[in-house]
């Protein structure tokens, strides 16, 4: 067992991508007391279930598949000696108190653990948008999975969820599991988004549903649920420009499996109960440029900050936290960040909220909706800093720019914008 | 285990809450009991799908047995909470009114709930209103502090087991097929079995015009009204004390917020006349309805904090002109001697019924005198739920064991532990919606997305069966078409 610290420099809440990076980064930066608390069996969280390929092309140059990537970090963690914990929940975590540390506590096993912690890294993910999220109308049949819990059926439990299957929401997990299914023997008959334009990537577009003749239908829903045991069929409707659905448009798909793929959402309950300030736009923290909330010595990385599109992005998040984490609990001060990051209605959300100015500007975000030909730009008191040529730009994707020190006009608040 | 080769005393039909109250209090007298539910599990119908509230009974007819009865329930609910641990609160609750016409149908209210021998009425001003719910809409409100709010699973689950533990059996997924009188005996028929019987109770809920037919006393009416209702995150669930209605009449509560044990807030219910006692779809029109109905009450939620709807469905008893019926409790001695029935039972039965049991053997006890037990123990105990423990007590579960320290359901912060006391319990449930009940596992705001892998392969393990015999909720409601990989 690993030795266990009753304080601590830096507690690590989650052992998935980001946990992982930012526990090896904080050792390489020779931070020694610190502590992965991972909720589940085995370090890796969700990509231990991501059997499919398309890991680590950004952040080792190669493709690997969601457990080879996460095993990457998990060697490292072991050969370095990096203590954590498995099958041990956080419960609490604390925020301001009188000398700075931060009370963690953590349900194993073993008892009831309390630690105190320096700086607390937040690393719990996301989960997945529910039927009853949305409220889809009709019966509560068996049969009604999100692509996650069907994936970790299959892939983790060797459990098969579906014969019949089909899939409302584009989502890349979505897509994921049509082919995994269709490779298991099932049939998936279709997949509906309600957006007209897809929610998850192109290359999933093609390699899991094109690749497999399963149709995308774009501005459908599904509009009642049939079925008092095991689901029946579903009514699919197609729905206008502003997402209504249109009468006399209803079709009944048989089925026996409805795979939903509708969103996630960071899971910030602890982050929440700690007294950190949530952005309603990503569900997320409000952060610094250095991914400290609004309650000092708590930092958050990863989908538990906004959801990212993939896990390279997630662990490289992770790493620059874990730079600024170290610099926090060796002693510096982290710069002051008093200049909220303005965006219009062509950008969905921006990470970081606050920046300094002092350091490159490192963005991170989201657009509206697609855009063709078109160009991110940020701007400083109406003057374009820097700027980006886009061919395509998708709500699916994640996009970041950098912005060198040099350029930063002081004392403005930056802006981000997409044109077209 | 056959319940078929020695004849039983009584047979209850249908374990909704009546059911399991007439068997937990049967159960004070030397008797076979047995008791018959087409479904795996006890109140999987109306008893499991409504608000959960305690009522003053102050809303129904003057002389009535629903106001009668309900207002023995609502006193009882205290003691029969500590007897079996089930979750219970006298929390109060406000009907909020605005205009002058509410105000005098408020104090109508209260006058008709004293004649009823409710008590603890009284109106309250904005201010006071709003300072025991603060962001409700109103001008005014009839507090009735002696309502309550109480856990609908658990309270019928523990009636059930402590049934159990006197020695009542449960036969589960036994539908009723026919009922005859054969010499001097009831015979009922499953799909593969004959319960005998000298006495039989109807308390089958939804289906209690059918069996009431089989019993040979026909030509009762049934209105199934159909209420849907949303769900809302328990985050909010601070911020509603106790159930807020609206002034109602004296057959519709109308669309109220309200508040479960657990804290989730609940919207609704809708009330639409249904032929279908067994369709459960949640529509859309309803969904919106009650968000608008909602909004205006109490403005302090977005769509965002959904988590679930349901529907519930209410066997109302009409006359010919569709006006509803009083709870009709009855034994016909010259159709169908020995046979308690039990007809209309709506709202309030969750509350009434304890008092609706007794009342139903008190009419038994005319005809037949049942010998008392010495044995009989009113305690049941539930499961301890490490969320609700201290620090310390928690500390000290885990130590004891160890399962305690692995938490399955992180929303409502469930353990391994309780799950397997939930599978292992006395009704010996076998249902992923059984363990949900009993544990409110797969009940939070995830809905199951992080922990029902671990809750089925429990089920799979402790239970022996196959992946395909995993059900959900009802009898073949698969979750699985068996493995992925032999």
């Amino acid at each position: 067992m690993e030795e266990r610290y009753q304080e601590l420099d830096v507690l690590i809440a989650g052992g998935g991508p980001a946990g992982l990076a930012a526990a090896v980064r904080l050792w390489e930066n020779g931070i020694r007391k610190i502590l992965i608390a991972e909720r589940e069996k085995h370090l890796g969280g969700i990509l231990r279930q991501c059997i499919h390929d398309g890991f680590g092309l950004t952040r080792f140059r190669e493709t690997l598949s969601g457990p080879e990537y996460a095993g990457r970090f998990i060697d490292q963690v072991k050969e370095l000696q990096i203590p954590y914990i498995t099958n041990a929940s956080v419960t609490h975590i604390g925020g301001n108190s009188e000398d700075g540390t931060h009370r963690v506590q953590i349900v194993t096993r073993e008892g009831l653990l309390e630690y105190r912690a320096k700086a607390v890294v937040l690393a719990m993910g996301c989960r997945e948008r529910t039927r009853g999220a949305l409220a889809i109308p009709g019966e509560r049949p068996a049969g009604v999975y999100t692509a996650g819990v069907a994936q970790a059926y299959m892939n983790l439990y060797n459990r098969m969820p579906a014969r019949e299957a089909v899939i409302l929401g584009s989502g890349d997990i979505g897509m994921i599991m049509a082919r995994r299914l269709t490779l298991e023997g099932a049939h998936v008959q279709a997949v509906f988004e309600l957006q007209p334009y897809p929610s998850g990537l192109n290359r999933n577009i093609r390699q899991c549903l094109e690749d497999f003749g399963i149709p995308l239908y774009l501005s459908h829903t599904v509009t009642n649920i049939h079925g008092t045991k095991r689901l029946e069929g579903v009514t699919v409707s197609e729905v206008d420009r502003n997402l209504r659905v249109i009468p006399g448009t209803e079709k009944y798909w048989p089925c026996d499996t409805l795979i939903l793929s509708v969103g996630l959402l960071p899971e910030n309950e602890l982050s929440r109960e700690a007294g950190v300030v949530l952005d309603p736009k990503t569900g997320g923290a409000f952060v610094s440029e250095r991914f400290e909330t609004s309650v000092p010595g708590i930092f958050a990385a990863g989908n538990v900050l906004h959801v990212h599109d993939l896990a390279d992005y997630v662990s490289m998040e992770a790493e620059d936290l874990a730079d600024a984490v170290t610099e926090f609990v060796t002693g510096k001060e982290l710069q002051e960040c008093r200049f909220p990051v303005r965006y219009d209605s062509t950008v969905h959300h921006v990470i970081p909220q606050k920046v300094s100015l002092t350091r490159d500007l490192h963005l991170s975000f989201r657009v509206t909706r697609p855009f063709e030909d078109c160009r991110i730009e940020v701007l400083q008191e109406d003057k374009v800093i820097a700027f980006r040529k886009l061919k395509k730009a998708l709500p699916a994707e994640m996009f970041s720019i950098t912005v060198a020190k040099e350029k930063l006009i002081s004392e403005s608040e930056p802006e981000v914008r997409i044109v077209w | 285990m056959s319940g078929t080769e020695r004849p039983f005393d009584v047979v209850i039909i249908g374990a909704g809450v009546v059911g399991c109250a007439l068997a937990r209090e049967l159960s004070r007298y030397q008797l076979r009991i047995g008791v018959l539910e087409k479904n795996p599990d006890v109140g999987y119908e109306t008893s499991a799908r409504n608000t959960g509230v305690v009522h003053g009974g102050f809303a129904y007819d003057i002389g009535s047995l629903k106001a009668k009865l309900c207002v023995e329930g609502n006193r009882m609910m205290g003691n029969l909470a500590k007897e079996l641990d089930f979750p219970f609160k006298r929390c109060g609750k406000v009907l909020v009114g605005n205009t002058q016409e509410d105000y005098e149908r408020l104090l109508e209210v209260i006058r008709q709930g004293e004649a009823c021998g409710a008590s603890n009425m009284h109106m309250i001003g904005e201010e006071e209103l709003k300072a025991k719910i603060p962001g409700v809409v109103g001008k005014f409100a009839m507090l009735s502090e002696n309502s309550g709010i109480v856990d609908p699973f658990l309270f019928t689950i523990a009636l059930a087991e402590n049934a159990v533990k006197n020695g009542a059996e449960f036969f589960f997924c036994r539908e009723v097929k026919s009922i005859a009188q054969e010499e001097g005996m009831w015979r009922i028929r499953t799909a593969e079995e004959t319960f005998s019987t000298r006495w039989v109770i109807n308390s089958a809920g939804l289906q209690c015009g059918k069996i009431s037919d089989m019993l040979g006393i026909r030509g009762y009416r049934i209105i199934y009204s159909k209420d849907d209702y949303i769900i809302l995150d328990k985050r909010l669930g601070s911020l509603v004390p106790m159930p807020i209605y609206t002034v109602p009449s004296n057959t519709y509560m109308g669309i109220h917020v309200s508040v479960t044990t657990d804290g989730n807030i609940l919207l609704g219910p809708t009330a639409e006349d249904s032929d279908d006692p067994s369709h459960y779809a949640v529509a859309q029109k309803n969904i919106d309805g009650l968000y608008k109905a909602a909004m205006e009450l109490w403005p302090n939620f977005s769509r965002a904090d959904y988590i679930r709807t349901y529907c519930g469905i209410l066997p109302k008893l009409a006359d010919e002109n569709g006006k509803i019926q009083d709870f009709k409790i009855e034994i016909r001695d010259d159709l169908a001697p020995r046979a308690v029935n039990l007809v209309g039972i709506e709202s309030p039965g969750l509350t009434a019924s304890v008092p609706i049991a007794r009342y139903a053997i008190a009419l038994m006890m005319e005809r037949e005198s049942f010998a008392e037990k010495e044995s009989f123990d009113p305690v049941r105990k539930g499961i301890v739920r490490f969320a609700e423990c201290s620090e310390e007590e928690q500390a000290e579960l885990i130590r004891k064991d160890p399962d305690y320290g692995e938490l399955v359901c992180r929303c409502n912060k469930v353990t391994k532990a309780e799950i397997l006391q939930a599978i292992r319990s006395p009704l010996h449930p076998s249902t992923m919606a059984a363990v949900k009940f009993r544990t409110r596992c797969m009940m939070g705001r995830c809905q199951g997305g992080y922990c029902q892998m671990r809750v089925a392969a429990m089920l799979e393990e402790e239970l022996g069966i196959r992946p395909e015999e995993v059900n959900w909720a009802r009898e073949d409601s698969p979750l699985f078409f068996g493995k992925v990989r032999e």
